[in-house]
C-alpha cells in the first residue's frame, strides 16, 4: 500500500513537514519535500488532529427529515471532525443496547467519522428510572458518555446514583444543567432584553445552581462529571472553583456561545432560538477566557438540525437549536486563535485531545505524532468564506451564520488513514 | 412608516401626528353619518389568534368608518401549535390582497415575524403580542391623557402617570412606558417585586413597590388587569392580599390629586385591582378610553395606508 503524503503541511501551524500516513497511522513527519508516495499538496496549510465532537444531534432514528447519521457524518467530515458523539434524544431514545448498537452500526456504514453513541441516563429521558447503562456500556457500541441532553437530570438522588453507577465501567454523566422549574416556558436569556421583548426569561442561575449541586455531588461520591454547553460567566466561576478544589469535572462550550449574543433575539427570528439561550457579551468574554485557561475543556457543537418549518414561524412555536458541525472550527479560529487566546496546539487540545479523553475514545485525540492513529484535519487558515445555508451538507439549513464571513476553510480530512475530504469536498 | 409594531418605534413627532389626526377623525364620530371615504377599496384584515372584544371591535369600527373592506379572521382553535398556521394564514392573506393586517397573537414578536419574514407585503399593525406590546392601546391612553390634562394638544410634557399592577406580563405597560416617555411624561410603575421584569431598572421610568407613595403626585393612574392564574403561579399569596396592597379603592382615590384621572385598559377585575366604586366614579375615564380607541385606530390606519406618516418602520 502506497503511503499518503501531506506535502508541506504545517502541524499546529508550525514548521512545514511531509506528514506521511501508512497503515492507518502517522508513519513519520519528515522534512518538507523529502517523502514519496501518493502526494497531497498541503503547502502552507495547517494540520490539526482530527476534531472530536462531544455533542452532536444526528436525529436518527426518528427524525430523519432533519438529519441522518449519513448526512450528519458528511457535515462532520467537512467540518474537520473524525469523531462525533451522537446524542441520545432520538425516537426511540438511545436508552437500550439495541438503539445504541443501531446508531453505532449506521455510523460505521457511513464510514466518514467515528460515531460514538451517547446513552440516555434515564429511560425515555423521563428523569424517573435509570436506563440500562451497563448494557449500553457493554454493547458493541461501548458507550462511555451518558446524557439526558435536552433535559436535565434534575432529581438529585437519581443524579447521585448515575454518577456512582457509571464508575463501574469508566463512564461519565454529561449533564444538561437546567433547573426545570426556573425555566418553565423559557424563551431567551433572562435580563433587561427579555423584559423589553416580553419573552419568558431563562435565568443564568438555573444553569449555575445545577452545576453547583452536581460538582458537590461528584465530589461527595468521588465520580467524574461533565457539563454540557456551559453558557454563563457564573457557571465558569463555579467550575473553576470545583476544579481548584480537585473535583473531577470537565466542561464544554458551544461555538455559538463563543460568538453570538442575546441581542440577536431582538429580531424575533427563531434562527437564534437555542437552548441554553444566547447570553450577554460578558458571558461570551468569560467563556472565551475559560476555554483559554482550560477551565472549559472542550468546544462541542451541539449541532441541532431542524427542518425549515420548525424555524420559519413565530418565536414561541420554533424549535431550539442550530447547526454547528461545518462552522465550529471557523468560529473557534475567529474567537480563540485570531484573538490570540489560543495557539493551534491549544485549539487542538480543546477540540480533539481533551474531548476524546472525556469521551473515553482511545483511538482519537492522540495528536500529530509518529505512531498516532492517522486522524488529521488540514485547513487553510488564511481563507475566508461566506456561510451559505444552501451549501451545507446537513439535511437541515438552520445555521445562524448565514451571510457571515468566517475565517479558515477545511481542505483535507484523513480518517483512520483514509481521506474523507479532499480539497474541501467529500473524497 | 409602513408598520406599527412597537410604541418604541414612534418618534415624538410621529406620535403627536397620530394623536392630532385622531382628534380630527374623532369629529366623524359625532356626525350622523359616521363615515369617510378615505380607505375605499382597501382591505383590512383583523387577524386575531387570541380572544379580544374591545380591541377587535375597535379596529373593525375604525376601518369601517374609513370605508375599508374588513375581514375578521379569528384563528383561535386552528392548529397554531407548530407555527405553520401563522405563515400559511399570512400567505392566504397575501393572496387575497390584504393592504393591512391587524394582528393579535399570543406569541411575543409574532407581528414582527409577519412584517419581516417575507410572507406578506402589506402593513402590519400590532394589536397585542404575547407579553410584549400593544402600541395602539398606548396611543389611545396618550390620547385620553392629552384630552384631560393637556387641552387636547401637543405632547405630554410634565404629566405624571403611575402604572400599577402586573407589569411583568403586561403588553399595555411596555407600550405605555415607551410611548409616554417619548411624549415627555414622567412614568412611575408600581407592582410587587414578583410582577416586575428583571432589569426594569433599565426602563425609562421610576419603580416602586409602594402604591401609597406613588399616588399623591400622579396626574393619572393606570390600573393593570391582574389575572387569577398569577396567584396560582405564586406571584403573590392571595387575591385579598393583592387587592389590599395594590388595589385602587375609594380611600386611595382620596389620597390622589382632586383632578387626577383613573384609567384601565380593560377588561377589569372589579374588586381585585380596582374597586367598583372607583371604576364607576366621575374620576374614571375607562369608558372614554374605549371610545378614543376607535379614533386612534382610525388615525393609525389612515396614516399607514394613506402613506402620510413621516419616518420609516
Amino acid at each position: 500500500m502506497t503511503a499518503l503524503v501531506l506535502r508541506g503541511v504545517r502541524p499546529y501551524g508550525e514548521d512545514p513537514v511531509d506528514l506521511v500516513i501508512e497503515g492507518g497511522v502517522i508513519a513519520e513527519m519528515s522534512r518538507s519535500g523529502s517523502a514519496s508516495g501518493h502526494i497531497v499538496d498541503a503547502d502552507g496549510l495547517v494540520a490539526l488532529p482530527g476534531l472530536v465532537d462531544l455533542h452532536t444531534h444526528l436525529r436518527e432514528p426518528g427524525r430523519e427529515d432533519a438529519e441522518t447519521i449519513e448526512t450528519g457524518s458528511r457535515a462532520a467530515a467537512l467540518g474537520g471532525f473524525t469523531c462525533v458523539h451522537a446524542m441520545a434524544n432520538t425516537d426511540p431514545v438511545a436508552d437500550t443496547a439495541g438503539v445504541v448498537e443501531q446508531v453505532w452500526r449506521l455510523g460505521q456504514r457511513a464510514g466518514l467519522v467515528d460515531v460514538r453513541p451517547v446513552g440516555a441516563v434515564t429511560a425515555g429521558l423521563l428523569g424517573e428510572q435509570m436506563a440500562e447503562l451497563g448494557a449500553m456500556a457493554h454493547s458493541s457500541a461501548r458507550v462511555r458518555v451518558f446524557s439526558d441532553d435536552g433535559k436535565c437530570v434534575h432529581d438529585a438522588v437519581l443524579m447521585r446514583r448515575a454518577l456512582e453507577y457509571v464508575k463501574a465501567f469508566g463512564g461519565v454523566i454529561a449533564q444538561h444543567a437546567q433547573e426545570p422549574r426556573l425555566t418553565e416556558n423559557a424563551q431567551m436569556n433572562e435580563g433587561v432584553l427579555s423584559g423589553v421583548l416580553g419573552l419568558t426569561g431563562w435565568p443564568s442561575v438555573a444553569e449555575e445552581a445545577i452545576i453547583a449541586r452536581d460538582v458537590l455531588l461528584a465530589e461527595h461520591v468521588g465520580s467524574r462529571l461533565h457539563i454540557c454547553h456551559v453558557s454563563t460567566a457564573g457557571s465558569v466561576e463555579v467550575i473553576r472553583w470545583a476544579k481548584a478544589r480537585g473535583i473531577d469535572v470537565t466542561a464544554e462550550v458551544t461555538p455559538h456561545h463563543l460568538i453570538l449574543t442575546e441581542d440577536l433575539v431582538a429580531s424575533y427570528d427563531p434562527i437564534y432560538k437555542v437552548n441554553p439561550p444566547l447570553r450577554t457579551h460578558d458571558d461570551v468574554s468569560a467563556l472565551r477566557m475559560a476555554v483559554a485557561d482550560g477551565t472549559i475543556d472542550a468546544i462541542a457543537t451541539d449541532h441541532a438540525p431542524h427542518p425549515h418549518e420548525d424555524k420559519d414561524c413565530e418565536w414561541a412555536a420554533a424549535a431550539f437549536g442550530m447547526l454547528g458541525l461545518q462552522t465550529a472550527l471557523s468560529v473557534a479560529q475567529h474567537t480563540l486563535v485570531e484573538s490570540g487566546l489560543l495557539d493551534w496546539r491549544g485549539l487542538a487540545d480543546r477540540m480533539s485531545v481533551r474531548p476524546a479523553r472525556i469521551g473515553g475514545v482511545q483511538t482519537q485525540g492522540q495528536g500529530l505524532e509518529p505512531g498516532a492513529p492517522a486522524h488529521v484535519c488540514v485547513l487553510d487558515a488564511s481563507a475566508r468564506w461566506i456561510v451559505d445555508p444552501e451549501a451545507v451538507a446537513s439535511k437541515s439549513r438552520n445555521t445562524p451564520y448565514a451571510s457571515m464571513e468566517l475565517p479558515g476553510s477545511v481542505r483535507h480530512v484523513i480518517f483512520g488513514g483514509i481521506p474523507t475530504v479532499i480539497d474541501g469536498a467529500l473524497a | 412608516m409602513k408598520h406599527l409594531l412597537s410604541a418604541g418605534d414612534l418618534t415624538r413627532d410621529d406620535a403627536v401626528l397620530i394623536l392630532d389626526t385622531a382628534s380630527e377623525l374623532a369629529t366623524v364620530t359625532d356626525r350622523s353619518v359616521k363615515k369617510l371615504p378615505t380607505l375605499r377599496g382597501r382591505t383590512v384584515v383583523n387577524l386575531f389568534f387570541e380572544d379580544s372584544t374591545r380591541t377587535r371591535i375597535s379596529f373593525e369600527v375604525a376601518a369601517k368608518r374609513l370605508s375599508a373592506d374588513v375581514i375578521n379572521f379569528a384563528a383561535k382553535g386552528s392548529s397554531v401549535s407548530k407555527g405553520e398556521s401563522l405563515k400559511d394564514t399570512a400567505l392566504t392573506l397575501e393572496a387575497i390582497g390584504a393592504d393591512a393586517v391587524v394582528i393579535r397573537h399570543g406569541s411575543s414578536g409574532a407581528p414582527h415575524r409577519l412584517a419581516r419574514a417575507g410572507w406578506i407585503g402589506g402593513s402590519v399593525i400590532n394589536a397585542g403580542d404575547g407579553t410584549h406590546e400593544h402600541p395602539t392601546q398606548a396611543l389611545l391612553d396618550a390620547f385620553t391623557l392629552r384630552r384631560h390634562l393637556c387641552e387636547g394638544r401637543g405632547d405630554l410634557t410634565g404629566i405624571r402617570v403611575t402604572i400599577v399592577g402586573d407589569v411583568l406580563h403586561s403588553r399595555v405597560a411596555r407600550s405605555n412606558v415607551l410611548l409616554l416617555r417619548t411624549l415627555g411624561a414622567h412614568v412611575t410603575v408600581v407592582a410587587p417585586p414578583t410582577l416586575l421584569p428583571l432589569g426594569i431598572s433599565a426602563w425609562p421610568c421610576d419603580v416602586t413597590y409602594d402604591i401609597d407613595s406613588a399616588l399623591p403626585e400622579a396626574d393619572a393612574v393606570m390600573m393593570l388587569r391582574v389575572q387569577g392564574e398569577r396567584m396560582r403561579a405564586a406571584y403573590f399569596p392571595s387575591a385579598n392580599e393583592y387587592s389590599r396592597s395594590y388595589g385602587l379603592d375609594a380611600e386611595r382615590l382620596r389620597a390622589m390629586r382632586p383632578d387626577a384621572i383613573v384609567m384601565h385598559p380593560g377588561p377589569m377585575n372589579r374588586g381585585m385591582e380596582i374597586s367598583a366604586d372607583v371604576a364607576d366614579s366621575d374620576r374614571s375615564v375607562i369608558v372614554e378610553q374605549v371610545a378614543n380607541g376607535v379614533s386612534v385606530r382610525m388615525a393609525v390606519l389612515y396614516l399607514l395606508l394613506g402613506g402620510d406618516m413621516k419616518g420609516q418602520g
